[in-house]
């Protein structure tokens, strides 16, 4: 079980039961839907954004743990970040999870988001930590519709 | 034509209980251990894996007979089309179809839903016609149909289930009528195991002058088929799911609506005589096998076909059918865990659900322990969407699979639970 106590970590399991900031927002201005054909999740990410920043952000939908996991840590990493500064975690935490980026050894900015390093262990399950940034990427750039195929 | 080659005669060995065990042993898959654990295969009806003496024939096909079909007058063609035509003959011994030429080689079921579409459907369904499918279809037995509808104007009903995933055979009386000039069931579903009543389906289809097509995928490799005992127009099934290759096949259909049909896709071996002007087309079952075929794929199949008469489709049938009240009554018995799919009549699939937890998740630590199962909606998002789920978690089982593996499969269920708890 070495290798998957890797990926169920407990705080994973733990924004599962207890999504942070899971509901629709009523003020946002940018919203996108996220869709994983293969799997048949999906999500709506909410964005409130003004002048250069995102002031807030929240989502809601259906997914396995680890999308659920990873949509409620990205609406606590975004929250207040500016554009610029989101983009980046985005293209950071794409590129951990894909295992472009060596996070131990590589500057970055993820912080407690490296958790979901253990994912490209698990080629089928990338696209599920990877789902709720590719939303919000698309909501920050006023894209509608977002699938992972 | 039908030259028949090496017909193995239908002799189950004589002992009743059945050694799996010793069956075991002709899957060289099964041996292997994944994730530091003995491989557990439970996704069968996904895709079955093949006997040794499916592949002995494949490679033998490949290193002394391979060549092209219907073509050379050469050693090696005339070896390759014996072979090919005698996987046919097996074929339809095996659907206990009247002729050979019955049999049109296909990539898998896909394809053969596909054919009967463009050959018959758009030939023969128009404006204001109606297709009737069922609400437990895979989507390749709803998607062409749907493409047909939309592009010659007709109309796609569909036959409703109860909660246990049982066909609302009333409901199916009152969707037929005059109009409905098409019928496309299931003979079984791979979303949630039940058996459909298809002979009742066809029988009433047919007071209506209308022809069936039956899905029997997950049907071949476990039960009899009789074509002309079910009085099907079309009968479709993959070989990949039946202990043979992928790219094998077959649709089966009724000579006469055969030759009336346009063929499927055109070019080479399907043909009689071309000139720019015109073409005409061969005879059955040519026309509908252009381009050269998956041989070595097909001549599997019918190994395939040899393998199962030689340890007893009956008594595979019926250890199956041990193995998968065993499965569901310990199942059932884990508290958490919902059974979709409940009907009476059911077939080799077990799909589940556990409380708080997605189907992806129970796939992925499943597999750590070398437990193979399908997680997801199976291509059939409307049977999700019956139950108002996003997906289930499948086991489907083959008579190669063990009441331990059963066991296995239970105490890695109560490990997710642990874990999700």
């Amino acid at each position: 079980m070495s290798e998957l106590s890797e990926l169920y970590q407990a705080v994973i399991l733990d924004h599962n039961k207890k999504p942070r900031n899971f509901h629709k927002l009523e003020n946002a201005n940018r919203k996108a839907d996220g869709y994983n054909p293969l799997c048949g999740d999906q999500l709506s990410v909410y964005l409130h954004v003004e002048g250069d920043q995102v002031q807030d952000v929240s989502f809601e939908g259906s997914g396995c743990a680890i999308s659920k996991a990873s949509a409620s840590m990205m609406t606590q990493a975004v929250k207040g970040k500016t554009k610029v500064e989101a983009e980046m975690l985005f293209n950071e935490f794409h590129r951990m999870a894909t295992g472009e980026l060596d996070e131990e050894n590589e500057p970055n900015h993820l912080g407690k988001l490296t958790i979901f390093a253990g994912v490209r262990d698990f080629p089928a399950r990338v696209k599920c930590a990877t789902l709720s940034w590719h939303t919000m990427h698309a909501a920050l750039n006023e894209q509608q519709a977002v699938t992972t195929e | 034509m039908a030259i028949v080659e090496e017909l193995i005669p239908i002799k189950p060995k004589p002992s009743d209980a059945w050694d799996v065990e010793r069956i075991r042993k002709d899957f060289p898959v099964l041996s292997q251990r994944v994730n530091g654990k003995p491989l557990i295969y439970l996704d069968n009806a996904a895709s079955s894996q093949v006997p040794m003496m499916v592949i002995e024939r494949g490679a033998q096909y490949i290193e002394q007979e391979h060549s092209n079909i219907h073509r050379g007058v050469h050693y090696l063609s005339m070896k390759a089309t014996t072979a090919y035509e005698g996987a046919r003959e097996k074929v339809k011994r095996f659907i206990n179809a009247r002729e050979a030429k019955e049999c049109i080689f296909v990539r898998g079921a896909t394809e053969g839903v596909n054919l009967v579409m463009h050959g018959y459907g758009r030939k023969f369904i128009g404006a204001g016609d109606e297709i009737i499918i069922s609400a437990m279809e895979h989507h390749a037995n709803i998607v062409p149909w749907q493409m047909l509808c939309e592009e010659k104007g007709a109309k796609l009903r569909v036959i409703p289930m109860n909660d246990a995933g049982e066909l609302l055979m009333d409901e199916y009386d009152a969707l037929l009528n005059e109009k409905t000039k098409f019928v496309a069931v299931t003979h079984v579903s791979n979303a949630l195991g039940t058996i459909n009543p298809i002979a009742e389906i066809i029988d009433r289809a047919h007071k209506y002058g209308v022809p069936v097509l039956i899905d029997g995928a997950q049907q071949a490799p476990h039960g009899r088929i009789d074509v002309q005992d079910l009085d099907c127009d079309f009968y479709t099934f993959s070989g990949h799911k039946m202990f043979a290759p992928t790219g094998s096949g077959v649709v089966y259909g009724k000579q006469r609506l055969l030759e009336q049909m346009n063929p499927f896709q055109g070019g080479g071996d399907m043909i009689r005589t071309v000139t720019f002007e015109k073409t005409t087309y061969a005879d059955l079952p040519n026309k509908f096998e252009a381009g050269t075929p998956a041989i070595a794929s097909q001549i599997g199949l019918g190994a395939a076909i040899d393998y199962l008469n030689i340890i007893g489709r009956e008594k595979a049938a019926a250890y199956e059918h041990e193995l998968l009240d065993y499965a569901t009554q310990r199942l059932s018995a884990i508290e958490g865990v919902r059974i979709i799919g409940t009907a009476k009549e059911k077939l080799s699939v077990l799909s589940f659900t556990i409380e708080n937890v997605h189907p992806h998740d129970i796939g992925t630590i499943l597999d750590q322990q070398g437990i193979a199962i399908r997680a997801g909606h199976h291509c059939a998002q409307p049977v999700m969407q019956r139950f108002k789920i996003p997906a289930t978690a499948r086991a489907s089982f083959a008579f190669y699979n063990t009441k331990t593996e059963v066991d296995e499969l239970a105490e890695a269920i109560e490990k997710v639970i642990e874990v999700f708890s």
